[in-house]
């Protein structure tokens, strides 16, 4: 193993080149006409990522998206930069392979619920506890919409669809609380509308060395319009949306301040309106809390039919040793213990016999 | 078996068999001199033993040491490990059986035997499983100490087969080799559970005394083996010395044989002991190296394919990645992504996992990246027979994809063959950007077999270079990258990857735009596009056909892949019977050689065998209207000789 306190440390953005001259939004849009329905909440996060990236000052060429299937993973044909559009779900299992061949890109990964989270679970959840070097956007918008309109595994319980005209028997997904399950070392939530939001969660992820789990709350203005309203509304959000900030105490809401405290009875996390009294009991966000108990419990605290109370920002980030780095380690181990490899002499191995003619 | 045989030794081989009807003759020999024992000593030209026991009695280490002892002593040799799929199943059971056979041979030999001439049985229950493949006059040495009451009623033995004279056509050996390892242990004070183990140890020995095999190699090995339980390393040497010693000194074994090494089989070159994994993986690293790119692995553990995942995770210093993925769509996906980005990317599996894996052949299909698919195959359908052999992923490889998705197919022939199956394969991959199957096979993946260790400066060039800059000019004077432009030679597409400044472009498994990749759902274009990816893997150079037709012969018996050695031994004894045949198999199964139609069409009759119901001769038969003849077998094991010649024999006079 190498040494923890060097990889603790170990900005993995430093091995990826920069760019040579100052970039600009335009140097990030590709030249393929963008065909999402107008209006969709992905135009929004696609103008956010291309604003985004000249900030990161990434030479474009090490720059790679890769995407599964449904209509946020068009997304890579948009970017000026290397990309593919695989299949159905199976996006973090390629962009594995890439990012743990290649230390020097920077490698993005585009996914929906659907193909996140039902179709491709299982890698999503692997690709979490490896801790490999990617960062990855899920549009979230609780809707599938590619296949017209059927109910996805975050859609709400009960909700009525084309194929749940009686209304679904899921109980939905909260990406948030699986991502930190799965053991993910950097996880946000951020949402389509708020650019400057989401721009500033972008700008973590893309800092951390591990993987990164961006939830992004997406509107789907055809089959699921208005699903995030809420949250959107300017008015009504001042009491749905709790805004966490690193080192802050969580407070929000307008016309009486609220917070979050741990209740003493459960040890679980309420909301309160702060008083004098309690005001010093309101909870400090800690985002790089080893332990993943209080990430877990504040992402539990949203009303899954109301979305009240819903945290955005980032909930967990902390530092575990990143899988790329540790494959990298082992071979150059592996060349230290046994010198660089040597075909001819392993080809004869050691238990050898000679035909003389 | 070496893939250069000399006609002495074919001569050889025949002359010692009964052509075509009745079972070998058990050893015989020529009597030759007397050992320094003052014991009588055969000479043999080959010799068929089979190791049985339970599958916790370490047959499959035992047989690997006779093996590797043999190996050094300088005799062919192919090797036929089989065991069951529970790790233990119940102890002293028929389905708990576990043999290793090992044919070795003066001469130049192409299958592990189709009948022992000596048996080992440890326990009942092995002697049962394997006493109808034993022909009368065999020897068969027995664990008497097994042969109790409770183990023989387990496995059905009313009576005691040693007893009843149900036996006496066999010279039997009844030796106590559990009481025999106790006495030998005494000093060192094991447990005797922990003692008996070693009676595998007491068995190599006893047969490695009679057939004079050389032991320094065993004793190094079990020394190094037990490393850290030094007193365990003794006892296991001390049980081996004890089973040698045992057959010098006790009147029951009165004759030794020598079978001298195989000298005249084999080319001049140094020689290793090879099985069809390990060449496998060794012809992974070797095109690695030869391409001068990074290997990447992405696998998930199955039966009978893990070995090769083992082994390059060992070989990290050649700059190979292995990765243990979630399931098998993730194996295949990373390595994909790995191909992406410029290294040789390979997935490990079998059967079912080709199923699993099946969507992502297909996007490389569309992606026009290089890729290798090893297929060990494995009984079928579903789980199947895991760690017996078959063939029959052959069409599942042609065409389980949806879609128009032609991928080229490459089958080596015998267990070292594998190195060099393995390098064609990347080459083909890396010359057409295409993903590639290779179809090995449990009989070949777990068979060993000498093998001439080649000089890497004889091995091929595979170096593939990446764009580097535009390869398209527009009408008004642009230079730009175009992904899907093609070489006009082999109609590859340019392997762009990552970090090339100026080569930005995105590829998915949507339909793409003739040249520039992008999206497009143009009738024309779609047509236009399954046809070029068609004429790609259709126009893959491939050697032609080679026959082996020395007497103008009326049929031709064509195989693919591990029925070589069978198929091959059995046109030999049809040869020295005075029956002619052609000889003829494929290494390529997708594309076919050139010559492939216009070959099938100069014979009467061709016979196709196959371990499965006719995949290949229902290519043949669509391909070029041939009337081949299917002649299948489906039980899990590689085709007998005696039985392959007996069919082709009635093809023949049919």
């Amino acid at each position: 193993m190498p040494d923890t306190e060097e990889l603790h440390h170990n900005d993995l953005l430093q091995l990826v080149p920069k760019a040579e001259a100052k970039q600009s939004m335009k140097d990030f849009k590709s030249d393929q006409e963008v065909r999402w329905c107008p209006g969709c909440g992905d135009y929004a996060v696609l103008a956010a990522v291309q604003g985004f990236m000249p900030e990161l000052g990434l030479a474009k060429e090490n720059i790679t998206f890769v995407s599964g299937i449904g209509c946020s993973s068009r997304f890579p044909y948009y970017m000026n930069t290397y990309g593919m559009h695989s299949i159905h779900g199976r996006a973090p299992s390629i962009a594995t392979g890439l990012a743990t061949s290649r230390r020097d890109l920077s490698v993005w990964v585009v996914t929906g619920d659907g193909d996140a989270l039902s179709i491709g679970g299982n890698h999503l959840i692997h690709a979490l506890r490896r801790n490999v070097n990617l960062k990855i956007l899920l549009f979230n918008n609780r809707i599938y919409g590619l296949t017209k309109g059927q109910y996805s595994p975050t859609s709400e319980l009960g909700k009525i669809t084309k194929s749940t005209p009686m209304g679904s028997l899921d109980a939905p997904f909260n990406p948030v609380s699986l991502a930190i399950g799965a053991e993910a070392t950097f996880v946000a939530r951020t949402v389509d509308s708020d650019r400057k939001h989401l721009t500033s969660v972008l700008r973590a992820a893309a800092e951390h060395s591990g993987t990164a789990l961006v939830e992004i709350y997406q509107n789907c203005n055809i089959f699921n319009d208005g699903a995030f309203e809420v949250l959107k509304d300017k008015e009504q959000a001042a009491e749905a949306v709790i805004r966490l900030e690193h080192g802050q105490p969580i407070l929000f809401g307008s016309q009486e301040p609220k917070g979050v405290v741990r209740d003493p009875a459960t040890g679980d996390l309420k909301v309160v309106a702060v008083t004098e009294e309690n005001r010093s009991q309101v909870l400090v966000h800690d985002a790089h809390a080893k332990s993943p108990t209080t990430a877990f419990a504040l992402s539990r605290i949203a009303d899954a039919d109301t979305l009240h109370h819903t945290p955005i920002g980032v909930l967990r980030s902390v530092e575990r040793p990143v899988y790329d780095t540790l494959m990298s380690d082992q071979l150059d181990a592996a060349v230290e213990r046994n010198g660089k490899g040597d075909l001819a002499s392993l080809l004869a191995g050691n238990d050898t016999w000679t035909v003389v003619g | 078996m070496t893939s250069q045989v000399s006609s002495a030794a074919e001569q050889a081989e025949e002359a010692n068999d009964a052509v075509l009807g009745g079972q070998r003759a058990p050893l015989s020999g020529t009597t030759g001199t007397t050992g320094s024992d003052g014991k009588e000593i055969r000479r043999l030209d080959r010799v068929i033993i089979r190791f049985a026991g339970d599958s916790g009695d370490g047959m499959q280490l035992t047989g690997d040491r006779f093996t590797s002892e043999t190996a050094s002593f300088g005799n062919d040799l192919s090797t036929l490990p089989n065991f069951p799929a529970e790790i233990r199943a119940p102890a002293g059971t028929l389905p708990g059986v576990s043999s290793f056979q090992l044919h070795f041979a003066d001469h130049d030999i192409l299958t592990p035997g189709d009948a022992p001439n000596v048996l080992v049985a440890m326990n009942p229950a092995a002697l049962k499983a394997n006493i109808d493949d034993v022909p009368r006059g065999a020897e068969i040495i027995v664990n008497t100490d097994e042969f109790t009451k409770r183990p023989m009623a387990k496995v059905g033995y009313a009576t005691s087969p040693l007893e009843d004279g149900s036996l006496e056509a066999y010279n039997v050996h009844a030796v106590p080799l559990t009481t025999l390892t106790l006495e030998a242990l005494k000093e060192f004070g094991l447990p005797r559970k922990e003692a008996e183990r070693s009676k595998n140890m007491f068995a190599l020995g006893l047969l490695s005394w009679m057939y004079h095999r050389p032991t320094e190699s065993t004793e190094a090995f079990l020394r190094q083996k037990f490393a850290k339980k030094p007193q365990i390393a003794e006892a296991n040497v001390a049980a081996f010395r004890a089973g040698w010693n045992f057959g010098e000194t006790t009147e029951d074994f009165a004759v030794s044989y020598e079978v001298a090494p195989a000298s005249q089989a084999f080319p001049t070159g140094t020689y290793r002991n090879i099985s069809g994994n390990l060449a496998l993986s060794y012809g992974l690293i070797a095109a690695g190296q030869l391409a001068e790119l990074p290997l990447y692995l992405g696998s998930y553990p199955i039966t009978p394919a893990s070995d090769i995942l083992h082994e390059l995770s060992r070989h990290k210093n050649f700059g190979v990645r292995t990765f243990q993925a979630e399931d098998e769509i993730a194996g295949i996906g990373a390595a994909l992504g790995a191909a992406f980005g410029g290294a040789l990317g390979i997935t490990t599996t079998s059967g079912p996992g080709v199923a699993l894996k099946s969507e992502t052949i297909g996007l490389a299909v569309s992606l026009e990246l290089p890729l290798l698919i090893i297929d060990i195959q494995r009984g079928g359908p579903s789980t199947g027979l895991p760690t017996k052999t078959e063939q029959a992923d052959l069409l599942q490889a042609m065409y389980g994809r949806n879609g128009e998705a032609p991928v080229p197919i490459v089958a080596p022939r015998t267990p070292a063959d594998c190195f060099d199956a393995a390098i064609e394969a990347a080459r083909i991959a890396l010359t057409y950007r295409t993903p590639v199957f290779l179809l090995s096979d449990g009989y070949l993946a777990n068979g060993s077999e000498p093998w001439r260790i080649p000089e890497t400066s004889t091995l091929p060039d595979l170096k593939t270079p990446f764009a580097t800059g535009p390869n398209h000019t527009l009408a008004d004077g642009t230079e730009v990258f175009w992904p899907y432009k093609r070489d006009p030679q082999t109609l590859a597409r340019p392997w762009a990857v990552p970090g090339t400044a100026g080569l930005e472009h995105r590829i998915g498994g949507i339909e793409k735009q003739d040249g520039t990749g992008n999206i497009s759902y143009d009738p024309a274009n779609h047509d236009f596009m399954v046809r070029t990816r068609q004429a790609k893997i259709d126009g893959i150079e491939v050697p032609d056909l080679e026959v082996d037709d020395p007497a103008e012969a009326r049929t031709l018996v064509l195989g693919w892949g591990s029925t070589y050695g069978p198929i091959t031994a059995a046109v030999r004894r049809l040869r020295a019977a005075g029956a002619p045949i052609a000889q003829a198999h494929l290494r390529h199964l997708n594309p076919f050689p050139k010559n492939l139609g216009e070959v099938l069409k100069r014979y009467d009759k061709v016979v196709v065998p196959e371990m499965n119901l006719g995949q290949l001769a229902l290519l043949l038969r669509a391909k070029y209207l041939v009337d081949a003849h299917s002649y299948n077998q489906v039980n899990g094991m590689p085709f007998k000789a005696e039985q392959l010649a007996t069919a082709l024999k009635e093809a023949i006079d049919a």
